[in-house]
């Protein structure tokens, strides 16, 4: 089910989803900002909706290749030393994060 | 200058020119310029320097370093450098050193050449201008009041400043082609897949591709056959290996159809157009046949491009989360973590188009402006097929204007988007296109002209490229 | 519980680790134990400019599992399913959508249930988070956590079934046969306790003819038995809040093995929007007919139709628990192969489910002496109880001579004579029971027969003395 296209800035309520969705902490300002300037971007993309798409296939890819497959042979990694040094935190070879709130998927 | 790179190489695989003399040439110019011109994220003198070094010792002892022996290289900072800082002009990878080589990275040093620094870019290759980077714009060598284009801005005015003799970028939506018209070097995107994708920083995966900027198409090419070719390290890379490119520089184009599109979207200031028609003509003095063809969605690809680009960017960038590399910012838990750290780390543009593209993408949304941009874009490469039935390529300008002066576009998001209005399309298609200097416009700035061919038809492409060098440097 | 009058109706939904070499998208080892952090690389670890490349093996065992559940295979995709988490390294999940590899099966239970398998697709794994701080390493009040990304990138394939289980039997029974079936097709080690096979159960309740009710997601199932509790206690849970007028929530619930009780983890509000779009690193995957019919040629026999070899030869049904246990250890080639060594196979099958419940599918006795020893038996040379320390004796050296075992331990069947002495001295000392069985109580013969087992010590065939005491009742 398609919606119509905004021609207006988006709700803040949007934005507030999308931002969360995306992980973007915003400030009020930005948030602001960012539905006037997508609000007016997605009312000029609304040139599209003049074209008719019904049979057109959806292309997602330039090439299209098919079976590109890799045989199961291990190849060398990667240093761990060298990957753990780069990182913000770590503790017992593993890297740390703070505490999970929420569960995986 | 220090000539071609076609001929540094020459000269020092056959002893008679030393690399780290040719070299020394270069850092001279870098010493004297870049201050100004702010085209590095990083110089790596000491590391270049020892590596003409060993080419000249390698040559010394009748070995043979390759087809790019001794010829200073830049490299886009959004391709990844072992133990080099590989930052992407972002505050979320400052200071990162990657633990492996892109493709195209080992290519290179395999052929001889010699990495002289990383480029700035416009912020994840997401701009027009090269002023969206974190640290700094870079300058126009021709004017360095005015932008150098973008994102591989960098990249293309170390090129026209003299500090490389060629360079890499990376093209998404014009960031090759679109840079190299407005600081007047060649700029080629090769057909998607033509070049390896791995160790490229994604921006948007089915649009991105690495090519060459160079002071001549001859140079180009032979950047483009080091790196091009099936690399089983990417999938999306093409099997066939790269186009044999050595005979056709001189091909000339007697019988050649080339194609004017006739509805391409207008807003090409008068002196851009100007030097359309000139190209026009020169070929067809040439001996080319100039045929007029519609590419009726052509219009179409900003819209369409501005709705898949940035919604695979906003997944290709969601990794910048704080966990595993580059920035942190502390927080009581992950998501707090996560939000805080890509507040800090990620400036306005990328910041927008993440919005964007994870508003495209989102449940309610998607058949509304992802799903239907992806039908807009296999419409454009439907009216591309049909063109090509009738041209064998096909001329636009490469960007609506010469180089703006820095500042000029900054607040207006649209407006800066309007600069890839013909380079867009192509990567839409997936086609080759190159960007090749065609006299100057305005205020005696560079203006390029557009050369766009059918899928890895690069040949075809580089013979008209070829020609029309040959026109304005004659 | 009572579900009188309430159908349940589950669906299954089982994630498999394959037993590749390396992981799915990358060359890293795809190994289990090894120290954190060192099974890595570009891909795993999702570090800027890497780029997935599919394992040819793992296509191959997600074919075999496809093949094996009746599925057709089709061209198909991959999808990136988008979401943050810390152990997901590029914060989306390559799976696939719409355009999975296997769909439309069946699996048959060993009654001859056919439940339908709605698809089987391959998706990667993520890494491991181990929570320090909290009560018992749970997520729940933790002050950090440790990733290790070694698991991650590692095949999987999710495998759903249609919601056509109805009791937790069934639910028991479809984990415990698809598991046979991965082990047989060599496509996972599938141990529900390792993690490398992992079972979610949708569950909801209605009364027969209405419309589905609404299904809550059941998870932390790490064994079969777990998986049939936890579908009783959310039936249970379900039901009541219905008869109470309350409405069913969906939702994701977290068993607990501990309490024995599901709680909830998640709500349908709080999941995640994940903005699938078809992975543009990734191509089409449509493998060839010579591929597929080759595996479909290559498929070995299910434990189906293993179980039904199985019972054709010792005349067991096929869904009774000797047939089901020796077929799901592997140990019924092994049956087959003592009837063919002139064995009896009924007798076989009877003691390798009793004695050899330790061995895997190659069981240390030598098929011929199992063979020899049920002769014996069949010819009434060893009592049931002699046999079975025969066997015993077999088990312990890796094989033997039962005849020469038997020797060695005096076992003779006992001769007519003997044995009817026995029964004389049974009646003279045991009266009362004698008197009680004459006058017509036959399980008086109880006792009777356990004396003579006790005076003759286990070398009296139970059988002969039952035949010997009924006659001398008749004849009495």
């Amino acid at each position: 089910m398609s919606e119509p296209v905004a021609a207006d800035p988006l709700s803040a309520d949007v934005i507030a989803k999308v931002a969360k969705l995306a992980r973007l902490e915003l400030t009020a300002q930005e948030a602001d900002r960012f539905a006037r300037q997508l609000g007016d971007m997605l009312s000029h993309f609304a040139d599209i909706d003049a074209l008719v798409l019904d049979d057109v296939r959806p292309m997602s890819q330039p090439y299209a290749l098919r079976n590109v497959l890799r045989d199961d042979t291990v190849d060398p990694g990667l240093d761990r030393d060298e990957v753990l040094a780069a990182a913000p935190a770590t503790e017992d070879h593993r890297f740390r994060v703070p505490p999970i709130r929420g569960v995986a998927p | 200058m220090s000539g071609p790179a076609s001929d540094i190489a020459m000269g020092v695989r056959d002893g008679s020119r030393s690399a780290v003399t040719v070299l020394e040439d270069y850092l001279a110019r870098i010493d004297a310029r870049e201050p100004r011109i702010h085209a590095f994220n990083v110089v790596l003198a000491d590391e270049a320097r020892h590596r003409a070094a060993d080419i000249d010792a390698l040559v010394a002892n009748g070995a043979d370093p390759g087809p790019l022996a001794g010829v200073p290289v830049a490299l886009k900072d959004n391709m990844c450098t072992r133990g080099v800082p590989t930052t992407c002009s972002s505050k979320i990878l400052e200071g990162w050193r990657p633990p492996y080589d892109a493709t195209v990275v080992r290519r290179l040093s395999e052929a001889g050449a010699v990495v002289v620094g990383k480029t700035n870019l416009d912020e994840f290759a997401m701009g027009s201008s090269t002023e969206n980077s974190a640290f700094g714009p870079t300058r126009n060598p021709h004017d360095p009041t005015r932008v150098p284009g973008g994102s591989s801005g960098g990249s293309a005015a170390a090129v026209a400043a003299g500090f490389v003799a060629v360079s890499l970028g990376s093209d998404t939506g014009g960031s090759i082609r679109q840079p190299a018209a407005l600081c007047g070097v060649v700029g080629v995107k090769p057909s998607y897949g033509a070049v390896s994708r791995y160790g490229l920083v994604a921006f948007a995966s089915s649009l991105d591709q690495i090519g060459p900027f160079a002071n001549t198409v001859a140079d180009a090419a032979l950047v483009l056959q080091v790196i091009a070719g099936h690399d089983p390290a990417d999938s999306t890379s093409i099997p066939q290996p790269a186009a044999d490119l050595s005979d056709v520089l001189t091909e000339g184009v007697a019988g050649v159809r080339v194609g004017r599109i006739v509805d391409l979207p207008s807003g090409a200031d008068p002196d851009v157009d100007e030097r359309l028609e000139a190209a026009l003509e020169t070929l067809q003095t040439a001996g080319a046949k100039i045929v007029d063809v519609e590419v009726p969605a052509f219009t179409y690809g900003l819209t369409a491009y501005y709705l898949i680009a940035p919604a695979e960017a906003s997944s290709n960038l969601a990794r910048y989360d704080g966990v595993r590399y580059g920035l942190r910012v502390d927080a009581t838990e992950t998501n707090a973590m996560y939000a805080a750290t890509r507040a800090e780390g990620f400036g306005d543009e990328v910041k927008r188009r993440i919005m964007l593209g994870t508003y495209a993408l989102s449940a309610g949304y998607y058949d509304a402006y992802y799903g239907k941009a992806l039908k807009v874009r296999r419409l454009i490469a439907d009216d591309f097929e049909r063109a090509y039935q009738h041209a064998d390529v096909l001329l636009t300008p490469t960007s609506p204007t010469v180089a703006f002066p820095i500042g000029e576009r900054t607040d207006n998001p649209f407006a800066m988007y309007l600069c890839d209005t013909y380079t867009i399309p192509t990567n839409l298609a997936g086609h080759p296109a190159v960007s090749v200097p065609f006299g100057t416009g305005a205020g005696r700035l560079p203006v390029g002209v557009q050369v766009l061919a059918p899928m890895l038809a690069e040949p075809m492409m580089f013979r008209v490229a070829a020609e029309l060098e040959r026109a304005v440097t004659s | 519980m009572s579900t009188d009058g309430w159908e349940l109706v589950i669906g299954l939904e089982v994630h498999v680790e394959l037993d590749t070499r390396t992981k799915l998208f990358s060359a890293s080892p795809n190994r289990f134990g090894d120290e954190p952090n060192t099974n890595i690389d570009p891909v795993t670890l999702g570090l800027p400019g890497a780029l997935p490349v599919l394992n040819r093996h793992a296509v191959e065992l997600a074919m075999r599992i496809g093949l094996a559940l009746n599925c057709d295979i089709r061209p198909s995709s991959f999808h990136r399913k988008n979401y943050f988490y810390p152990d997901m390294p590029k914060a989306y999940q390559i799976s696939q959508y719409d355009e999975p590899l296997n769909v439309d099966g069946w699996l048959a239970l060993p009654d001859g249930t056919r439940i339908g398998i709605e698809r089987a697709h391959l998706e990667e794994d993520t890494g491991k988070s181990t929570h320090v701080g909290g009560s018992g390493g749970r997520l729940h009040g933790s002050d950090y956590s440790l990733i290790d990304f070694n698991r991650a990138g590692v095949p999987l394939v999710e495998i759903v079934s249609r919601p056509d289980l109805r009791t937790s039997e069934q639910s028991r029974q479809y984990v415990t046969e698809l598991r046979g079936i991965l082990l047989a097709v060599g496509a996972s080690d599938a141990k529900m306790e390792q993690g490398s096979m992992r079972v979610d159960a949708n569950v909801s309740v209605r009364r027969p003819g209405d419309p589905l009710g609404t299904r809550c997601e059941i998870k932390n199932l790490n064994s079969v038995r777990s998986v049939g509790r936890a579908i009783e206690y959310e039936a249970a849970r379900q039901i009541t809040m219905v008869e109470a007028g309350d409405t069913v929530r969906q939702e994701t619930r977290h068993w607990d093995e501990g309490d024995g009780t599901t709680h909830t983890l998640r709500t349908k509000e709080d999941a995640d929007d994940y903005r699938y779009f078809l992975e543009p690193d990734l191509v089409l995957l449509a493998p060839e007919d010579e591929w597929i019919d080759r595996l479909r040629s290559e498929l070995p026999a299910l434990p189906a139709e293993r179980r039904a070899a199985l019972s054709e030869v010792t005349g067991k049904a096929t869904d009774s628990e000797a047939v089901i246990v020796v077929t799901e250890r592997g140990q019924d080639s092994y049956v087959l192969a003592v009837g063919e060594a002139g064995g009896d196979p009924a007798r076989a099958l009877i003691h390798v489910k009793e004695a050899f419940a330790a061995f895997g599918d190659e069981p240390a006795v030598p098929a011929q002496d199992l063979a020899a020893l049920t002769r014996m038996e069949s010819a009434g040379a060893l009592t049931p109880t002699q046999a079975k320390a025969v066997l015993a004796e077999m088990v312990a050296h890796s094989g033997g001579d039962p005849e020469k075992i038997a020797a060695d331990k005096g076992f003779e069947a006992m001769d007519t004579l003997a044995l009817e002495t026995l029964v004389d001295h049974v009646i003279k000392d045991n009266q009362a029971s004698w008197e009680t069985y004459c006058a017509g109580q036959d399980k008086a013969i109880g006792a009777l027969i356990g004396a003579a087992m006790k005076a003759s010590r286990g070398q009296a065939d139970g059988k002969a003395v039952t035949a010997v005491l009924r006659t001398r009742r008749s004849t009495a």
